[in-house]
C-alpha cells in the first residue's frame, strides 16, 4: 500500500462519517521472515495486510470498529459499526476530545533496500551464518525478517499524517550438546545486517558457554549486556512509564517523582525522532512525539501521554498512544539510555565476585510498583571472579527489582545497541551493577 | 469465483509450479471486546479480518504467504509468492520434507452455541457489564473495577492438494473482571474466574452468562482489598495446594509446551526454546507422580483447543501425554509425527490466515483424582493455597519454574486460614509433579481457556485449553520476593 492509497482511505472515512468527531487510522504491513533450526531453513513466509480502524465520537460516547477489508463498502460499514457502537455506549465522562492538529517532524525512517530485500537475499544470510560455524558441532537457529510499515492517521479536527518505515532484524541462537549463544541485529537498513559478524559473535559465545557449572544463587555483582538492559527497559516502561499507570497509583512513579532513584548517570528518555531508533514522527493518534525523560541524571522525571490521559490532567499529549482499542494508555516505543565511559571488558574488570549475562527469558512481573520482576538467563551465562571471565554457567533464575538494579550501576557502557521492543525499539548501553538477585538455577 | 473455485485456482497452480504439496486456507475472523472500568467505558469495540493463506512444499522445502485480498489475480501473485519463498528455502535445506499420511476429507463443520453473541444486543451486554462494575466499585477502598467480555467468530476454509476441502465454523465466548487496590507501597489485584481474560470457552453469550460474575464481584472487591493488610507470603519448604486455574497455567508451561515436538527437535530454539522430554525419554521418564495423568484432548467440548479437523486437515485426537506419571505421548505435525514415527495427534494451527501453522496445545488437561478439595484441605498439616495466577515463568527447556498467585491462605492443621499476599513459588518440572500425592475429582475439574500463549516468528498468539482440579504438591519452595 502506499501513500495516496492510505490517504484516500483516511479522507473517504472522514467525508462519510456522521458522528461529532471521528478518527481513522490506516495501519498496513508487509512483513517477509525466513526462519530456521538445524541449520536449515525450515519456515519461511509472507503477509501483507492493512487495516482500517475507525474511532466514532457522540458527545462523550465512543465507538471502535475496524476492518481489513478496504473497499468502499467495507469503509462505510466499519463507520457506521463504529457509530453504532458509540450511539448505543454510556458516555465516557472522563473523555474530552480527540486530539486537533500539531506540526509533525519529518522523519527518514524508509529504506527502500530493506523493503525490496527478496526471499532469495535472506536464504543467502541464513546461509552465510551456517556456512561461518561449519565444522563446530554447532546447530544454528534464528530469524532474518524484513518488514514494510505504513501508518495513516486523520481525524474530523484536523490530523493528517502519514508515514512508512521499514525494519530489518537478524537473530541467532546457536546450540552445541550442552551449550547456546545468542547474537542480534537490528536496523531500519537491511545493507547494515552483517550475517557473518552475528554468527562470530554468537559462535564465540557458544563455544565460550560449553560445560556450564552449578552455583549458589545469591545477590551478585552483575554485568548486563544491552540484550539483557533493554529488555529490563521495556518491562520498566510497561509497569510505570505511562501516564495511565500513573494516574492509577499502580507505578512506581507515583512514589519516586523528582527524586533520586537510580545511579546519578543514569538519565533515559524517550525519542521517536532519533533516527538511530526505530523513529517514528508521530502516534496513533497523529500527535507529534515529544521528547520525554524518565530519568535525568538518576532523578525520576515525567511519563508518556496519550490524549485521553492527558486532557484529564489539563496537559497535551506528548505523542505516545497506541492503536485502539487497548487498555494500556500510552507507552513509550522510542527509548534510549545515555551512555557512559565503559566497556565491558572494564566491566568485567571491575566485578570481584559476580555474573555476566547476555540476555533474559520469559520476564514477568511480580510487583509492578515496586518492580519487581522475574525470569531467566539465557544463552551465554557467566561467572567472573576476581575481574575475569572464569567458566560458563548455568541459566540462572533471578527475582529482582529494576529500580533496585539501576541504582545500584557502577558502570555504563559506551556503546549503544538497537533491540527490537515491544513495539519499536530500545536502545541501550551495557551496564554493571553491584547487585542483583539469583533466586534459583536450572539443570543447563 | 467462489470460494472452493479460488481455492482450486491456488492448489492447480502449485501443481504447475512443481510443489509436491499445498494447503490454502480462507479465513474471516471477527471479535467483539467490551470493557467498563471504574463506571466508565474503557473500549467497546468490533473488529473483522479477513484473508488467506497458502502453503507449499517445493524442492523439499516450506514456503508461506498470505494476503488480506482475495481475488483471482491475488490468489495467483500469493500462490506464486509461496512457490519463489518454498524455492529459497531450499536454498539451506538439508533433507526434504516429508509428511506422515492423511486421508483426504470432506467436511462442513458448525460452530456450537446457544445464543450467538454477535446476535446479543449490545445495550444488554453493557448493561449486565455495569452490574457488574458497579458492584466491585462500591465496595469500600478498591480503586479500580473493570469487567469486561470478549466474543470471537471464525469461519475457516481449508484445502489441500490431497484432496481434502474443510469447512469449520467457531464461535468463541469469555468474561471476567478484576479489582485493584492501592496502598502505601503497594498494589494488589484480584480477578475472577480467572485472571488474563477471565474464562473463555468455544460456546455461546451462554457461557458468559453462566460465570457468576455478579455473584462473585462483591467478594473479589473485598479480597482485593483485603491483601493489602494480608500478611507476606513466607518463605521455605511447604505443601501447595494448587486451584484449579493455577494448576491449569502450571500444566500449560510445565507439560504443554516440552511436549510440543517442533520445541522438541529444535524447529523453537530461536524463540520459544527447546525441551527437556526428548525423545530418548518417551516411555520412560517418571514426569509425575501416579496421580498424574494428562492428556492432549482436542475433542472436548467446549474447549478452546476443540477442533474437528486442525490446520492440515487431520482429525482431532484424544491422547495421552503422562499417564500415572509416565511421560507416553507428544503434540505432533504431519511433518514432526513422521520424523518420529509415532501417530500424529493433529495439533498444527495457525494464528489466523497469515500465519504458517505450528503446532499449539489443544486441550491439555490433567484428569481428576477422586478426592473433594475439602478433603486435601483436611488432610493437609501445614501449607498454603494459592489462588489465580498473578505472575509466571520458566526456563526454555521448561525445567525451572516460578508462578506468583493473586491471593494464598495457610492451611494448619487442616484448616484454611490467615489470607495471604504476594505469594510465589518455585521448582524443578519433574520434581514438582513427582510431589503430586492428591488431585481433586471430577466436581471440581474446569476446563479453562487461554487466549494469549504466545509462540513463533513472526508471533503468534493461540486459544488453548486446559482442564484441572485442585491437587497438592509437597514440600515445594515458596516465597521468593521481598515483601
Amino acid at each position: 500500500m502506499n501513500k495516496d492509497q492510505v490517504l484516500e482511505i483516511l479522507k473517504k472515512t472522514l467525508s462519510q462519517a456522521r458522528c461529532d468527531q471521528c478518527e481513522a487510522v490506516v495501519i498496513s504491513q508487509e512483513q517477509e521472515l525466513t526462519r530456521f533450526a538445524n541449520s536449515i531453513i525450515h519456515q519461511n513466509t509472507m503477509q501483507e495486510d492493512a487495516t482500517l480502524t475507525v474511532r466514532a465520537i457522540l458527545g462523550k460516547q465512543i465507538g471502535i470498529a475496524s476492518s481489513n477489508l478496504l473497499t468502499d463498502e467495507a469503509i462505510a460499514a466499519v463507520l457506521e459499526r463504529a457509530t453504532t457502537i458509540a450511539r448505543l455506549s454510556p458516555a465516557n465522562e472522563e473523555f474530552v476530545s480527540l486530539p486537533g492538529p500539531k506540526p509533525i517532524s519529518e522523519v527518514d525512517a524508509f529504506v527502500p533496500r530493506t523493503a525490496q530485500t527478496t526471499p532469495e537475499e535472506r536464504a543467502q544470510g541464513v546461509r552465510k551464518l551456517v556456512e561461518k560455524i561449519a565444522g563446530h558441532e554447532i546447530l544454528a537457529s534464528g530469524a532474518y525478517s524484513t518488514t514494510t510499515n505504513q501508518l495513516g492517521v486523520a481525524n474530523s479536527l484536523g490530523v493528517e499524517a502519514y508515514a512508512e518505515s521499514t525494519q530489518a532484524s537478524f537473530s541467532t541462537v546457536l546450540l552445541s550438546a550442552n551449550s547456546a549463544g545468542y547474537a542480534d541485529r537490528e536496523s531500519p537498513d537491511a545493507g547494515q545486517i552483517d550475517a557473518e559478524e552475528i554468527a562470530e559473535e554468537a559462535l564465540k559465545r557458544t563455544l565460550d558457554a560449553r560445560d556450564p557449572r552449578a552455583i549458589e544463587p545469591k545477590e551478585m555483582e552483575t554485568v548486563f549486556l544491552p540484550y539483557a538492559v533493554a529488555e529490563m527497559l521495556d518491562y520498566l516502561a510497561y509497569m510505570g512509564l505511562g501516564a495511565q499507570s500513573v494516574q492509577e497509583q499502580r507505578s512506581f512513579v507515583n512514589d519516586f517523582q523528582g527524586k533520586q532513584a537510580a545511579m546519578d548517570e543514569i538519565t533515559i528518555w524517550d525519542d521517536g525522532l532519533d533516527p538511530r531508533g526505530y523513529a517514528m514522527p508521530f502516534d496513533f493518534e497523529g500527535q507529534p512525539k515529544r521528547k520525554v525523560f524518565f530519568f535525568d541524571q538518576g532523578v525520576v522525571q515525567g511519563v508518556v501521554y496519550d490524549s485521553f490521559a492527558a486532557f484529564k490532567e489539563g496537559k497535551e499529549s506528548t505523542g505516545h498512544a497506541l492503536p485502539q482499542p487497548n487498555g494500556y494508555g500510552a507507552l513509550p516505543l522510542n527509548m534510549f539510555m545515555a551512555p557512559g565511559q565503559a566497556t565491558v571488558e572494564e566491566m568485567i574488570r571491575s566485578v570481584k565476585d559476580g555474573v555476566l549475562i547476555t540476555r533474559f527469558w520469559y520476564v514477568r512481573p511480580v510487583h509492578p510498583k515496586t518492580t519487581l520482576i522475574t525470569g531467566m538467563t539465557r544463552d551465554g551465562t557467566f561467572k567472573i571472579e576476581d575481574g575475569k571471565v572464569v567458566y560458563p554457567l548455568r541459566n540462572l533464575r533471578f527475582t529482582a527489582s529494576i529500580l533496585e538494579t539501576l541504582a545500584g550501576v557502577e558502570l555504563i557502557g559506551k556503546e549503544l545497541k538497537l533491540e527490537a521492543g515491544f513495539f519499536g525499539g530500545t536502545m541501550v548501553p551495557a551496564l554493571k551493577t553491584k547487585s542483583f538477585k539469583f533466586t534459583g538455577q536450572t539443570t543447563f | 469465483m467462489n470460494l472452493r473455485e479460488l481455492t482450486e485456482l491456488c492448489l492447480n497452480q502449485t501443481k504447475q509450479l512443481g510443489c509436491s504439496y499445498a494447503d490454502i486456507r480462507i479465513l474471516r475472523r471477527e471479535q467483539q471486546e467490551l470493557s467498563l472500568k471504574n463506571s466508565n467505558v474503557e473500549n467497546i469495540a468490533h473488529g473483522e479480518d479477513f484473508g488467506f493463506g497458502v502453503r507449499v512444499l517445493k524442492n523439499g522445502a516450506w514456503g508461506f504467504a498470505s494476503s488480506r485480498t482475495l481475488s483471482p489475480e491475488k490468489v495467483k501473485e500469493i500462490t506464486a509468492k509461496a512457490v519463489r519463498i518454498a524455492e529459497a528455502s531450499a536454498i539451506v535445506k538439508q533433507k526434504d520434507v516429508l509428511l506422515a499420511a492423511v486421508p483426504p476429507v470432506t467436511a462442513k463443520l458448525a460452530a456450537t452455541f446457544q445464543i450467538d453473541p454477535f446476535q446479543v444486543p449490545l445495550e444488554e451486554k453493557i448493561q449486565f457489564l455495569g452490574r457488574i462494575d458497579d458492584k466491585l466499585h462500591q465496595v469500600k477502598g478498591v480503586t479500580i473495577s473493570r469487567a469486561f467480555m470478549n466474543f470471537w467468530k471464525e469461519n475457516k476454509v481449508f484445502a489441500s492438494t490431497e484432496g481434502s476441502y474443510i469447512e469449520q465454523d467457531k464461535i468463541e465466548s469469555g468474561g471476567g473482571m478484576e479489582a485493584m487496590a492501592v496502598g502505601e507501597g503497594d498494589y494488589q489485584i484480584r480477578s475472577f474466574p480467572n485472571s488474563m481474560g477471565g474464562n473463555v470457552r468455544a460456546y455461546g453469550y451462554e457461557f458468559v452468562q453462566s460465570l457468576g460474575l455478579l455473584e462473585n464481584a462483591e467478594r473479589i472487591g473485598r479480597e482485593a482489598v483485603s491483601l493489602l493488610t494480608a500478611k507476606p507470603c513466607p518463605s521455605g519448604e511447604m505443601d501447595l495446594i494448587l486451584e484449579s486455574s493455577q494448576l491449569g497455567l502450571q500444566i500449560h508451561e510445565s507439560c504443554g509446551h516440552p511436549t510440543e515436538l517442533d520445541r522438541v527437535f529444535g524447529t523453537e530454539a530461536s524463540y520459544a526454546g527447546t525441551s527437556f522430554m526428548t525423545p530418548d525419554q518417551l516411555g520412560k521418564l517418571q514426569y509425575g507422580s501416579p496421580q498424574v495423568n494428562i492428556v492432549a484432548d482436542a475433542t472436548s467440548p467446549g474447549g478452546l483447543g476443540t477442533f474437528a479437523y486442525d490446520d492440515e486437515g487431520a482429525p482431532a485426537q484424544c491422547v495421552d501425554i503422562i499417564r500415572q506419571g509416565r511421560f507416553v505421548g507428544y503434540l505432533t505435525s504431519r511433518e514432526t509425527a513422521r520424523v518420529l514415527n509415532v501417530p500424529n495427534s493433529a495439533a498444527m494451527r495457525a494464528d489466523g490466515w497469515g500465519r504458517m501453522p505450528i503446532i499449539r496445545m489443544t486441550n491439555i488437561s490433567l484428569l481428576p483424582g477422586d478426592a473433594s478439595l475439602d478433603e486435601i484441605i483436611a488432610d493437609t498439616e501445614h501449607g498454603l493455597y494459592l489462588i489465580t495466577n498473578k505472575s509466571w515463568s520458566i526456563d526454555d527447556k521448561r525445567l525451572n519454574f516460578q508462578f506468583g498467585t493473586e491471593m494464598a491462605y495457610e492451611i494448619e492443621n487442616g484448616r484454611l486460614g490467615a489470607v495471604v499476599k504476594n505469594a510465589t513459588y518455585t521448582g524443578m518440572t519433574p520434581q514438582f509433579w513427582n510431589s503430586c500425592d492428591a488431585v481433586a475429582g471430577k466436581d471440581f475439574w474446569t476446563l479453562w481457556g487461554l487466549v494469549n500463549c504466545g509462540k513463533g516468528q513472526p508471533s503468534q498468539a493461540m486459544h488453548v485449553g486446559h482442564g484441572a482440579a485442585p491437587a497438592r504438591f509437597r514440600k515445594v519452595q515458596v516465597g521468593v520476593m521481598k515483601g
